[in-house]
């Protein structure tokens, strides 16, 4: 099994190490996957995020490639500009989710899941132009800090000078930042719905800036255990549960990142993501079945658990069209019993990232 | 930070404790169980007067990750369950051996408790 550079931290701060896509990988620290996630919500948390994949996409034409190989448009995106798109198959179907960012015409930036690594180099180098190099970049770290408390921590961290502080970075844009003598991206972006920033930085640098954030009393190291909590109240999908290679960006929600031209690609979706709240107790996990008041099946949860934040079960599925509308009763399969639930919008938390 | 284990008690493999005061047990999780399965979000008890094998599934616990089952130490009826823990699932990860109790059994044959562990064998079930 493989270790981020920052795996000694993790041990040195009491992580719960779990296996995560071939990685050794904390699920939580002593405190607990509840109050990781709370302190996310009202200061910061820094999270280790290096078995996600990194690559350079480079050379002429890089963004016809790239608009062959995910439904968005690059053409009119501006330089240091980050974009969420997913890669999508012959069929349609969403390859993996990941961020796109424009650092010139013939370079971007690419970062994408950990579990998809080998399938996302594979279908980006079975598809590459002969002007195009793809390069995966094994050697660096990538480390999220997110939370409200995140740009006054980053300012006291990475001093930017005559720059200005951190304020003036736009939501879904990056920087180049100097540490240590090497060169960081700095992203204002995440996946917590809270303000924040990724950072990709040279793996032999990364213990010396994760110790240098969490030297602030604003911030704790978090786990994958609230990171997934904390994406599910925002309805973010989790590539692997709520996207596959059989679901199309219409059926996810994920209309969005599909370029206007694109769009005519799909009929109109069978089924389609949606919310689900149970009236009653319990909780609702990945494949739990979803049925009609009729009795007949319309549907499967992809994620589901507890909200910190709301206190209360939520939960993310597909079903049928028809039954996709907010507020549709529906019933589901839960150790044999039939729970009341119904459908309603799978955003259960308001982001709060910097735009919007 | 090393898991408590009460010296009066008795365990199964499981990680279920007991505490026997005539042929009523008292039943819950130990703190190597609270702290390996997490916070704690939902625990849904068994009803008043049902009746369970040793074994048998008998609370459901469930922490922000998973859902993981909570089975009969011995056989018996229910004759008490504790709604409390209902209301603040947590209670069970602060107060494992106290307040955070699941539920009561009338033991339908209390030598059954002979086939469980005392807490030096526990200690070394843990640690395994």
């Amino acid at each position: 099994m493989r270790k981020t550079e920052l795996y000694d931290e993790h041990v040195d701060l009491g992580g719960k190490m779990i296996e995560f896509a071939g990685y050794q990988m904390p699920i939580q620290y002593p405190e607990g996957i509840m109050k990781e996630h709370n302190w996310v919500r009202e200061s910061a948390g820094l999270f280790d995020v290096s078995h996600m994949g990194q690559a350079i996409l480079e050379g002429a034409n890089a963004i016809e490639f790239l608009e062959e190989i995910t439904p968005s448009s690059f053409s009119g995106t501006p330089n240091k500009k980050s974009k969420y798109t997913v890669f999508l198959n012959e069929n349609g179907g969403i390859v993996d989710d990941l961020i796109v960012t424009k650092l010139a015409d013939d370079k971007f930036f690419l970062v994408y899941n950990a579990g998809c690594k080998q399938k996302d180099e594979t279908f980006v180098r079975k598809k590459l132009a002969e002007s195009l190099t793809f390069r995966p970049l094994m050697d660096r770290a990538l480390i999220a800090l997110q939370g409200a408390a995140s740009e006054i921590v980053l300012d006291k961290v990475l001093n930017l000078g005559e720059k200005g502080g951190f304020g003036s970075q736009e939501y879904m844009t990056l920087q180049e930042v100097q540490f240590e003598g090497g060169d960081l991206f700095v992203s204002r972006l995440g996946y917590t719905g809270e303000d924040g920033f990724e950072i990709s930085i040279d793996g032999g640098s990364a213990a010396k800036l994760w110790k240098a954030i969490l030297a602030h009393e604003e911030v704790k190291p978090i786990g994958l255990g609230a990171r997934d909590s904390l994406r599910l109240e925002m309805g973010y999908p989790l590539y692997g549960h709520d996207l596959d290679d059989e679901t199309n960006p219409m059926e996810a929600g994920l209309g969005w990142v599909v370029a206007k031209a694109n769009k005519i690609k799909y009929e109109n979706p069978k089924r389609r993501r949606v919310g689900v709240e149970l009236i009653g107790k319990g909780i609702i996990r990945e494949r739990v079945k979803i049925f009609a008041i009729d009795g007949s099946e319309i549907g499967v949860i992809t994620s589901g658990g507890f909200s910190p934040t709301l206190q209360k079960t939520i939960a993310q599925g597909y079903v049928r069209t028809e039954f996709s509308a907010l507020g549709t009763k529906v019933n589901v399969e839960l150790r044999g019993k039939l729970l009341e639930a119904k459908i309603c919008s799978y955003a259960f938390v308001k982001p709060r990232t910097k735009q919007g | 930070m090393e898991a408590e284990i009460k010296e009066n008690l008795k365990y199964t493999k499981d990680h279920e404790w007991v505490e026997v005061v005539g042929d009523i047990v008292t039943i819950g999780i130990t703190d190597y169980a609270q702290s390996s399965i997490g916070d704690l979000v939902y625990v849904e008890l068994p009803e008043v007067g049902g009746s369970f094998d040793q074994g048998a599934d008998l609370v459901i616990v469930e922490s922000c990750k998973a859902a993981s089952d909570v089975y009969a130490p011995i056989s018996g009826e229910v004759v008490e369950v504790n709604n409390a823990v209902v209301e603040s699932p947590g209670t069970v990860n602060t107060a494992p051996y106290a307040d955070g109790w699941l539920v009561k059994v009338k033991a339908a044959d209390v030598s059954q408790i002979d086939t469980l562990m005392n807490a030096a064998e526990y200690k070394e079930h843990a640690a395994e």
